[in-house]
């Protein structure tokens, strides 16, 4: 179904203020779920009425309006134990006038709807659906595109994690002081996965997800924006930035990977590379450095290099050795032995990788045989490269990467010649 | 994580017979209602991406391009073969919840309200993201 | 209508598909990509997914209490299903052309250089809406 063009601005600017008056309603009728439903409405008959009718003197007010309405008539819906509540709500929803309606400033509502959303006891798929949904704004359709699962399946998760807060009487406020770092860190995971989904799917032609990516960007600038003293929060803005700025060198037009060593850096963003390296360096010397911060400071270090055999291993080493002592990531372990591989040989690489057998999350994973395939590579074992470029394909779960995989194994076999099909 | 759950069935004389369409029509009723209920849960979850039941293995056909490109169609397979019948494909957080759904889908039940216990075969589908190749 | 086409191999046939030569890859997944892209534009294209490799599949049953019983074991003969492509057109002929063209896809010579190039054999099944008509 076509939409008259119209209709674009409009999108936008609700895009732009249902998080808003969602926020509004929470902090006045303490019902999460039940406010994501009551503006969801409220959004829908703006969508249809604001074509038609033009705009409103004042947008934000008429949304919060209606979904007041709306909770109203939710309350009045709920059973005669809770009409005390009810009487307090109704009250609340007939105000006379729109200056009755608290339009609390914007920075805070939309941090504590993070908050909210991003909270540690839902579940990371959760987390990303109802962040998207509530504070980005996005129809449940986008997100189910996004996602590649039916508009159907999408809106249950939703509305499974929207129970999840309520059952789990999460209160709409900001945290206190003390969990406050521990919980801005669960909103940065959140937004980082958001990006991660987007930045790696986006291969080929299939562009439509790297709307996530910006949707990642955008949350990450508002959160930097509202705690520019918070370092991980700009180290994570920053580490968006410097990856973002390669997207167009990740991929062939046939949708093939290009690893970072082969692409060609006359694709990369250059400007978004400067912005990225201006926040960093704005934020290292705060001297609260965090993971975020550091594998910002890697990125810059490889978007830095004009050519791959320029880029300053050495230093990359010594951020993954830092990195290492505060995060317990095992894909940062595995770039550290290709860090350690490229300043101290081939054999160093492996030696730190036989150590990582033992990690129980690592043990049968595609990544621990793709490093190893490259290290053994690069030592002059082409046959157990060989080998492992296929046990890794064996386990990834990612076409992309199958086909890179299976490529890079194709490639040394026939360097081999005949002998290499006993294996 | 994206799962695929097959269930397949033999196609042969004896197979055929056997099978569903042999059953009294109330065992053939619940399994359905079953199978129904089942795709409901799911949908509920926010973990069902599809679910497709085939046509009978007697339409069956392959199809191989002919030297001018022309389609070669034939309806004869081996006795042995197994026909995928029906699949779901499920958005869930791990492989055990996968296995954890496709017991579940195993234990439809068959004649006489028994739970069938058909084999599922699973396996993940490649429509995971590829990770950093830094 | 919609149909869905099935590649299949046997745990053979994923061996030495894993096995090829870098350019007969390279050209099965560009013609893989131009095909899927074709199909979009004819408006034909519904899905269309690969699967892992037969090595981590596995057969599930119900145990007597409900658990999963999980088994990796399979007839060295069975064909697992490589991928499919579920298609909408208007007749049976329409998707046996769909499956004709899947079919020939590029590979290199089966049986080492020299030997019988035969086109894979797809599979064609319709893809019910419903129960079948006989069970209801």
């Amino acid at each position: 179904m076509t939409r008259p063009s119209w209709d674009v601005p409009i999108e936008q600017l609700l895009r732009e203020l249902t998080p808003l008056v969602l926020g509004t309603v929470v902090r006045r009728f303490r019902d999460f779920a039940a406010a994501e439903d009551a503006v969801q409405e409220a959004s829908l008959a703006a969508a249809q009425d604001w074509p038609r009718q033009g705009l409103p003197e004042n947008p934000r007010a008429w949304l919060t309006q209606v979904a007041f309405r709306r909770m109203a008539d939710h309350f009045r819906s709920e059973s005669a134990r809770r009409r005390r509540e009810s009487e307090v709500a109704l009250e609340a929803a007939y105000a006379p006038d729109s200056t009755a309606i608290e339009t609390a400033p914007q920075e805070d509502d939309t941090l504590v709807l993070l908050f909210m959303c991003c909270h540690p006891a839902l579940t990371p798929a959760s987390a990303i659906a109802l962040t998207l949904r509530a504070v980005g704004g996005l129809t449940t359709a986008e997100i189910a595109r996004a996602f590649l699962v039916p508009e159907a399946t999408m809106a249950q998760r939703i509305s499974r994690a929207k129970q999840s807060i309520k059952n789990s009487g999460i209160p709409f406020q900001l945290p206190t002081s003390e969990e406050r770092a521990q919980r801005l860190r669960a909103v940065l995971h959140v937004l980082y996965l958001i990006f991660n989904e987007g930045y790696t799917s986006s291969v080929g032609p299939e562009l439509r997800r790297s709307d996530l990516t910006q949707e990642a960007l955008r949350l990450t600038r508002i959160v930097h924006n509202l705690q520019p003293n918070d370092t991980e929060a700009a180290g994570l803005l920053a580490l968006m930035l410097l990856t973002d700025a390669r997207r167009r060198a990740r991929a062939s037009a046939a949708g093939e990977l290009i690893p970072l060593a082969q692409q060609d850096r006359a694709l990369w963003d250059r400007q978004q590379i400067a912005e990225g390296v201006a926040l960093l360096s704005a934020t290292l010397p705060k001297g609260s450095v965090g993971p975020y911060q550091l594998q910002a400071a890697i990125a810059a270090v490889h978007d830095e290099a004009s050519r791959a055999e320029d880029t300053d291993w050495p230093q990359i080493l010594a951020l993954y050795d830092l990195l290492g002592r505060m995060s317990d990531n095992p894909v940062v372990r595995l770039n550290h032995a290709i860090a350690a591989a490229m300043v101290h040989g081939a054999a160093k690489g492996l030696e730190l990788l036989d150590t990582l057998k033992l990690d129980d999350r690592l043990a049968d994973h595609h990544r621990m045989d793709a490093v190893r395939a490259h290290l053994l590579e690069r030592a002059g074992d082409r046959a157990g490269a060989v080998r492992h470029y296929r046990a890794a394909a064996g386990k990834t779960g990612s076409l992309p990467e199958r086909n890179y995989l299976l490529t890079q194994a194709a490639r040394l076999s026939s360097e081999l010649g005949p002998m290499s099909e006993q294996e | 994580m994206k799962f695929i759950l097959m269930m397949g069935m033999k196609a042969g004389k004896e197979s055929m017979s056997k099978g569903i369409m042999s059953w009294p029509k109330q065992d053939i009723q619940a399994h359905i209602g079953f199978m129904m209920a089942f795709n409901k849960q799911l949908k509920e979850a926010g973990e069902l991406v599809s679910a497709e039941g085939l046509a009978w293995p007697d339409q069956a056909k392959l199809v191989r391009a002919g030297e001018d490109g022309i389609p070669i169609t034939d309806g004869v397979f081996p006795e042995s073969k197994e026909f995928l019948i029906g699949y779901w494909i499920i958005d869930v957080e791990s492989p055990e919840r996968a296995y954890q759904v496709a017991a579940r889908a195993s234990s439809a039940p068959g004649p006489g309200g028994a739970p069938l216990n058909m084999p599922i075969e699973v396996r993940q589908v490649m429509s995971g993201p590829p990770e950093e190749l830094q | 209508m919609k149909y869905m086409l099935l590649m299949t191999g046997t745990k053979a046939d994923f061996d030495w598909y894993a096995r090829w030569p870098k350019q007969d890859l390279q050209a099965h997944f560009a013609f893989m990509h131009a095909f899927s892209m074709e199909l979009k534009d004819s408006g034909a294209f519904v899905a269309a997914e690969g699967l892992a490799f037969p090595d981590q599949a596995k057969l599930v049953r119900a145990g007597s209490d409900g658990t999963p019983i999980t088994d990796g074991v399979f007839p060295e003969a069975k064909e697992f299903l490589a991928g499919y492509w579920i298609v909408d057109v208007e007749s049976p002929e329409e998707a046996y052309k769909i499956a004709a063209r899947a079919s020939a896809a590029p590979h290199p010579p089966r049986h080492g250089p020299g030997g019988p190039a035969e086109n894979q054999p797809i599979e064609v099944r319709q893809v019910m809406s419903g129960p079948p008509e006989e069970l209801l």
